[in-house]
């Protein structure tokens, strides 16, 4: 059934556009034949549009619905499910428009617009994503607008404002929803989250090249607030995976087992502070050696690792305590300290020798340890991101040939040569260091901060933190991975860059993206009930949430109503036209609407054909009215007689 | 309706059959004192219109056939040398007259053309420095044909301007034809025809359309239908100031006919077609937009305030 056009040639280019800027982002995500489809059945409804071609039949469409359905069955081997929901979306979208015969079909394409703008989200949340939706959802209210005042086609600007007004009137409400809409713990939608592969952090093993690896990238691993910033930011070890089994090249944790109750003896006053850290699919939560105090839904383990119940899939934000100068390990058992004196056999001879030596020299543990710290100082060891590759026995080649490594590398052999000379170490990964962001005060710490250091069982003193690197690079230590390592080595950019207003950028936008997770997209309900309390609220179930919601709404909505009738109201004072209005809503009641354009007359006349036992007091009316508003003068009574009319009328 | 017009709209009507809404609005336009244009096919009925007019309104009439060879001198006249009193004297061309048809106006070019607006516009003549006053009452019916067709000289946008009302004849209906077929001869029928109306009685019956009143109610509608035309963006100019004025004189007319003494939103709407359909001009590539079918949205569109 071939149909004419509804919709001009440039209303139907502007509809075309908004559709297209709605899949756009798609675009990348979604297979290839999609896209293909898409753009081929927008390009095919803009032909059709501007040649004035007929629309294509149903058969045709039904056949190219059949094809879209069978992509998307061959796709994902499922109809069901975000990704093949959201491509089967966007294809019979597409097709709609190839459908759109009455005025009626092209508001279900500008709801379904609306709709999928809002499924751009399942994917991504970022404020660029959020800036380009409302451009898009202001394009599509516009084009609507465009389309509802189907008969003056305003200028282009006057549509953009009415749209942007639209807009703006959106704010209050869409404020409320905000804040008022009962939130549920869990991801953003309430969709699992499907893409948790190749995250880079931390993993439960180290071998050379793990951290070096790591250290490339400019990715965030966590940002910290804290109560009051302590002066050595530079200097705090994040204590993350604690590794206790070697096989000769790589380093393992052990199994995790829960410590319940652990004692410490604390030397200086513990810090406060909360991390947002950001998702790495692992379960390890951060936190600065040594834990005092534990975020919920966590536990520690024997070896001081905080690891959370679940594996992090979303940004987690977590309050925590600890203490930066202790004595710790009152509670270790003699089998873990046999744990961490094992070696694998046939491997760094060299290494074990050199070890036994210095025990042998050593009056106690203490002495070996400085022993091995002066080798790696004043042996022409160099602290590099480019270390030279290690084969069979890393740990011997790394000592006495390459001498060029990394934190792993001097982490690994210094613990291999402890271990030698009877001295129970483990290795610990983590993060060292940061950058604190001027604009907003938080310490950003970036998976190129990553680092690996050792910690030895001495008798009487527990568990000891000993950081090999330092020996090597005491610049490594002070100031950060940048200045430690040499100009050559290769650097992310960003983080090389001395240019000042580069890093001025990076740090503002670095303050607005942490500002938009911390308080749109980390606004959990913990957040809500926080933020509501601080306007005096009692603690609210959904319940009250929802119906204060409603009731907001509804306070806001009546207060532009309010607006939008005395704004009426003021234009019409004139007590003719008053009595008038009176008069037409009458008519209203009884079937007879007038129209806007309708004058007098004309209006009467209707009235007339309709009701002919009214016709005298209906002439009567009119040609009171015309006399009062048209007329050149008209008596005071006819005023009165003019209501009097209405009233017997009424 | 006033006493003296309904005699004229009858006998008018018993000339051209089927198209009292067009009579209508020609009178309107001649005691608006304003100049009509029809834009028709040949033989639809326009020279016998204004040849009715005329002779029913006692006023003489003259036709000038515009054709591409036209002087200027052919329409306003000559001046002679006289032998015997050894002076230049004047004759008087075709268009002093008070009804003229300017036949087909599209035809002659552009120079003849402005020759006739000139002499409607300023209401006189002015040949070898001398100035002639045209008769009064002045009505100039011009026709045109539709404007694709071959060797034509469209009239531009100002030279439009200055005819008050636009209006199409159209074909007549099966009955109004039938009727046409079976009467007799138009050209006798017209001869026959007595003046129903003095000249003197038509000045006077312009002066009091002048006198008709527009109410500031009324204004505000006309102010609303003006910004309408120009906020729109399908046209390339909104309507101007005189076109503003020049329907506020035609509706006056109408309710004039109407025996009102007082404008109502009404005859604005019936003569908004006729004076503004010419005067807006749609942007090029969207010409399915016409200015007829413009104006009527503005009708459905502009609320009356």
């Amino acid at each position: 059934m071939p149909a004419t056009d509804t919709l001009d040639p440039r209303r139907l280019a502007a509809l075309i556009a908004s559709v297209a800027l709605v899949m756009a982002p798609h675009a990348a995500r979604v297979p290839l034949w999609t896209t293909l489809f898409c753009a081929l059945m927008l390009a095919a409804r803009f032909l059709i549009g501007w040649r004035r071609r007929p629309l294509p039949s149903k058969t045709v469409l039904i056949l190219l619905a059949a094809a879209a359905i069978a992509g998307v069955a061959l796709s994902y081997r499922t109809l069901f499910g975000r990704d093949s929901g959201v491509v089967l979306l966007l294809a019979l979208a597409s097709l709609k428009l190839l459908e759109m015969r009455r005025i009626r079909d092209v508001n279900v394409v500008i709801i379904l617009c609306y709709f999928l703008t809002i499924t751009n989200f399942f994917y991504t949340q970022t404020i660029p994503t959020a800036l380009y939706s409302i451009g898009v959802v202001w394009m599509i209210t516009a084009t609507l607008v465009s389309l509802q005042h189907a008969t003056p086609v305003g200028r282009l600007r006057s549509i953009a404002t009415t749209s942007g007004v639209l807009l703006l009137q959106a704010i209050p409400v869409m404020l409320l929803l905000f804040l008022l809409f009962p939130r549920v713990q869990g991801p953003l939608w309430g969709l699992p989250q499907i893409q948790h592969s190749a995250r880079t952090g931390l993993s439960d093993s180290m071998s050379p090249g793990t951290i070096t690896q790591l250290s490339l990238s400019d990715e965030i691993a966590f940002r910290v607030q804290f109560e009051s910033t302590p002066s050595n930011v530079q200097q705090l070890y994040w204590r993350g995976p604690v590794m206790w089994d070697f096989d000769g090249r790589t380093w393992r944790t052990s199994q995790p087992v829960r410590l319940s109750v652990w004692r410490y003896e604390s030397l200086a006053p513990p810090i406060n502070y909360t991390v947002t850290l950001e998702p790495h699919d692992d379960r390890w939560l951060f936190l600065i050696d040594l834990p005092a105090s534990l975020p919920p839904d966590s536990f520690l383990t024997r070896d001081y690792q905080v690891l959370s119940a679940r594996p992090i899939r979303e940004r987690r934000r977590y309050d925590a305590q600890s203490v930066i100068s202790y004595r710790v390990g009152e509670e270790t058992l003699r089998g873990e300290l046999q744990q961490a004196l094992v070696l694998p056999d046939g491997v760094a001879m060299r290494a074990r020798a050199l070890a036994r030596q210095w025990q042998a020299e050593s009056a106690d543990a203490q002495e070996v340890i400085q022993r091995a710290l002066h080798h790696f100082g004043t042996q022409a060891f160099v602290y590099t991101l480019e270390p030279p590759p290690l084969e069979n026995d890393p740990v011997d080649q790394f000592l006495f040939e390459t001498r060029a490594g990394f934190c792993e590398h001097y982490a690994s052999s210094f613990a291999v040569l402890m271990r030698a000379a009877g001295i129970p170490t483990r290795i610990v990964t983590g993060y060292l260091g940061g950058e604190i962001n001027p604009v907003d005060g938080f310490l950003i710490v970036r998976q190129s901060e990553a680092h690996a250091w050792t910690e030895v069982w001495i008798d009487n003193q527990g568990w000891v933190r000993v950081d090999p690197t330092a020996a090597v690079s005491p610049l490594r230590i002070q100031q950060g991975i940048t200045s430690a390592v040499p100009e050559t080595d290769p650097q992310p950019l960003i983080r090389r860059t001395r240019i000042e207003w580069i890093r001025q950028m990076r740090h503002a936008w670095d303050a607005v993206t942490n500002s938009w997770n911390q308080w749109v997209l980390g606004y959990t309900p913990e957040q809500q009930s926080r933020f509501l309390n601080s306007f005096g609220l009692p603690r609210i179930g959904w319940e009250e949430m929802v119906v204060s919601l409603i009731a907001g709404t509804g306070l806001v909505l009546l207060g532009f109503g309010l607006t939008m009738l005395m704004r009426a109201r003021r234009r019409q004072l004139d007590p003719v036209q008053r009595s008038w209005t009176r008069f037409v809503d009458l008519m209203a009641r009884r079937g007879l609407v007038r129209r806007p354009a309708e004058g007098p007359v004309d209006f009467t006349d209707r009235a007339i054909a309709r009701f002919p036992e009214l016709e005298q007091k209906l002439r009567t009316i009119a040609a009171l009215y015309i006399r009062l508003r048209y007329g050149e003068r008209s008596e005071a009574r006819d005023l009165e007689n003019l209501n009097l009319e209405i009233k017997k009328l009424a | 309706m006033p006493q003296t017009l309904a005699p004229v709209i009858a006998q008018i009507g018993s000339i051209i059959l089927g198209k009292e809404h067009q009579i209508r609005l020609t009178l309107a336009c001649l005691l608006a004192k304003g100049h009509l244009l029809i834009e028709d096919l040949p033989g639809v009925g326009k020279t016998t219109l204004s040849h009715a007019l005329a002779k029913t309104l006692g006023l003489d009439f003259q036709r000038i056939q515009f054709t591409s060879d036209l002087l200027p001198a052919d329409i306003l006249g000559v001046a002679v040398f006289d032998r015997d009193s050894s002076t230049f004297k004047f004759h008087p061309g075709p268009i002093f007259a008070q009804v003229i048809l300017a036949d087909e106006v599209n035809r002659a070019t552009p120079k003849a053309q402005s020759a006739l607006l000139e002499a409607m516009e300023e209401h006189q003549v002015t040949t070898e420095g001398e100035t002639r006053p045209l008769p009064d009452p002045f009505f100039v019916i011009a026709t045109q044909n539709p404007s694709h067709q071959v060797g034509t000289f469209p009239l531009p946008e100002s030279q439009l301007d200055r005819f008050l009302m636009r209006i199409h004849l159209g074909y007549p209906n099966a009955s109004a034809e039938r009727a046409l077929l079976e009467g007799r001869e138009r050209r006798d029928m017209i001869g026959d025809l007595i003046p129903a109306l003095e000249p003197q009685e038509l000045i006077a019956l312009q002066k009091q359309v002048r006198s008709i009143h527009t109410a500031p109610a009324l204004l505000d509608y006309v102010q609303a239908l003006l910004a309408y035309t120009r906020r729109a963006s399908d046209f390339v100019t909104g309507l101007s100031p005189r076109a503003g004025l020049y329907l506020v004189n035609a509706a006056r007319a109408w309710a004039f006919m109407d025996g009102r003494r007082e404008v109502i939103p009404e005859d604005l709407q019936a003569v908004l077609p006729s004076v503004v359909g010419h005067r807006l001009q749609p942007v090029n590539g969207f010409a399915s937009l016409s200015g007829m079918d413009f104006t009527q949205r503005l009708l459905e569109e502009v609320a009356i305030p």
